[in-house]
């Protein structure tokens, strides 16, 4: 079976005054229909590294690739009408904060029909019935109450299911999820994985997790990317994480505070300039 | 000056706006903490951990109940009290004036409270937080999250307090820098006998830093347990024990099992 999405090379870089400057720097990895994490601190390169997936950089973003293709389309050369006839329909990007990817004056029920109307192609009644279906899924109490409501009216972990309703209904072959629930409370963070977890395991979607998150990506996820300054240093099951080689990713894991440990200081991580190319 | 450092909340109450739409944010809230003693304050958004820490700092005038810091009473508004209590904000990008360079932030508090030799304290506090002299003259925008975050809690070090209201001190960094001020918390604490009052959503982070901790959910206290009690996953109530669960990671039955608390 050949791989939902295959990535060979990756690079984007943006010009500074001093020269380019490279913050993704050969990346390169195959999805099936399986829960990829990809994890790094603040500026590893993440990040960029799922929006160029769907080709969605800033405009002085330079992306290049000797491979970067979707289920046998290569998004390289696609047309910016091929590229959005993918994007939120067969492939969804989910992000961190819901106050800047909801819009604040449409009832957000509304936005979630919409986008089940415009992706899925159904009529304005079953895809209010979709849209109702969705919020219920994300564990929504009152779907009637908050189909109503507008995006200021809800709080961030419920802005936050809202925004993951929305990319999932249309139903898409690939998820890019960037750190989807670092702003829930864990309880709800747990419920909203379940759901993700489900669509993955019952409808064989793909998953691309990024998270800062190493525990939470070990226990989720099925394999792990660790990617430091633009690359990826290490490349694990998610299960054998506390198995890691490479510096970094130890370092990381032993800087966590656990709940069972009762060190008094906590290793931090001296960054060796060779992790860079190493 | 700075007291005992010794705090005590007796049956808190804050509301917030009238009538039908008022919200009870914190409802009967008790907790002391004995001088030099790390106490956390663990819950879910919206469990009233920060408006209790808030009230405690002087920020929130419109409470019920008793509060005191070293045997003041907080809602006596003394003088005093800034002296003995400071507070360190979650987010450093936020909590510093972006215009004023780290020396003016430093020295403002000296200037309020009439305190000289402001140049020896400023330094003194930058080495303190482990920012060299070199840091003293830049503007937080030339600064990464871990350093401001230094500078934020070498601001509330100024007035040589004995007690550190902190809310949420790392949740805004990334892991290895998150480390790095724990680490520089503990050292503090240890060096100068701080009463630590530690406010978090993370409980891998107050077992870390405290000895006892509070947990609260919908502005009550559900319980309150030594932090050994939390290591050997002996919490007494159901609430807690799904917290714990929550916190370990993703599991695929723990996650069909939990139920609301609201």
């Amino acid at each position: 079976m050949t791989p939902l999405l295959e990535i060979e090379d990756l690079r984007v870089s943006f010009p500074t005054p001093t020269g380019p400057f490279d913050a993704v720097r050969g990346v390169s990895f195959s999805l099936g229909r399986e829960r990829l994490g990809i994890v790094g601190e603040s500026g590893s390169g993440k990040s960029l590294t799922g929006r160029s997936i769907l080709r969605l950089l800033p405009a002085n973003a330079a992306l290049s690739a000797r491979r970067l293709t979707f289920d046998g389309t290569d998004l390289l050369s696609a047309p910016t009408r091929t590229l959005r006839a993918l994007r939120g329909s067969r492939i969804g990007l989910v992000l961190q904060d819901p106050k800047y990817s909801l819009n604040p004056v449409m009832r957000v029920g509304e936005q979630i029909a919409e986008a089940a109307r415009i992706h899925g192609g159904v009529s304005a009644a079953e895809a209010r019935r979709r849209a109702l279906a969705m919020l219920e899924a994300v564990r929504i109490r009152d779907p009637e109450r908050v189909f109503g409501l507008y995006p200021h009216e809800v709080s961030g972990g419920m802005g936050q299911r809202i925004m993951i309703a929305m990319m999932l209904v249309p139903e898409p072959d690939l998820l890019i999820a960037d750190e989807p629930t670092s702003a829930l409370d864990v309880t709800v963070q747990m419920q909203v994985l379940a759901i993700l977890d489900d669509l993955v395991a019952r409808r064989g979607m793909g998953l691309i997790f990024i998270s800062h998150d190493l525990d939470l990506v070990s226990s989720f996820c099925d394999r792990v990317l660790v990617m430091y300054a633009g690359r990826v240093v290490e490349e694990r099951n998610a299960r054998d994480l506390a198995g890691a080689t490479h510096p970094y990713t130890r370092g990381l894991l032993q800087s966590l505070p656990r709940i069972d440990d009762e060190r008094a200081e906590l290793p931090t991580l001296s960054r060796d300039p060779a992790w860079r190319d190493g | 000056m700075s007291g005992d450092g010794s705090v005590t909340v007796r049956d808190l109450s804050v509301r917030f706006g009238r009538g039908s739409q008022a919200v009870h944010a914190v409802r009967g809230v008790s907790f002391s903490v004995a001088p030099g003693e790390s106490f956390g304050l663990v819950g879910e958004s919206g469990s009233g951990k920060s408006t209790v820490l808030r009230v405690l700092a002087g920020l929130n005038q419109d409470w019920q109940g008793t509060a005191t810091i070293s045997g003041l009473d907080v809602a006596s508004g003394d003088r005093r009290l800034p002296r003995i209590a400071q507070m360190v904000f979650q987010d450093p990008y936020a909590s510093l004036h972006p215009r004023h360079t780290v020396d003016r932030t430093l020295a403002e508090p000296l200037a309020i409270h009439g305190i000289g030799d402001a140049s020896r304290r400023v330094e003194q506090a930058l080495m303190a937080v482990g920012l060299g002299p070199g840091f003293r003259f830049r503007y937080p925008n030339q600064l990464s999250g871990g350093q401001r975050q230094r500078v934020a809690i070498a601001r509330a070090l100024m007035l040589e307090p004995s007690v550190l209201l902190l809310d949420e001190p790392t949740s805004a960094l990334d892991v290895s820098v998150q480390a790095e001020i724990l680490n520089l918390l503990h050292r503090l604490r240890r060096e100068r006998g701080l009463t630590m009052l530690l406010v978090s959503h993370n409980l891998a982070v107050i077992a870390h830093m405290c000895d006892r901790l509070a947990v609260m959910n919908r502005g009550a206290i559900v319980e309150e347990m030594a932090v050994a009690a939390l290591r050997r996953g002996e919490p007494r109530e159901a609430y807690t024990r799904q917290l714990l669960l929550a916190s370990l990671g993703y599991d695929r039955a723990v996650a069909a099992s939990m139920v609301s608390y609201d």
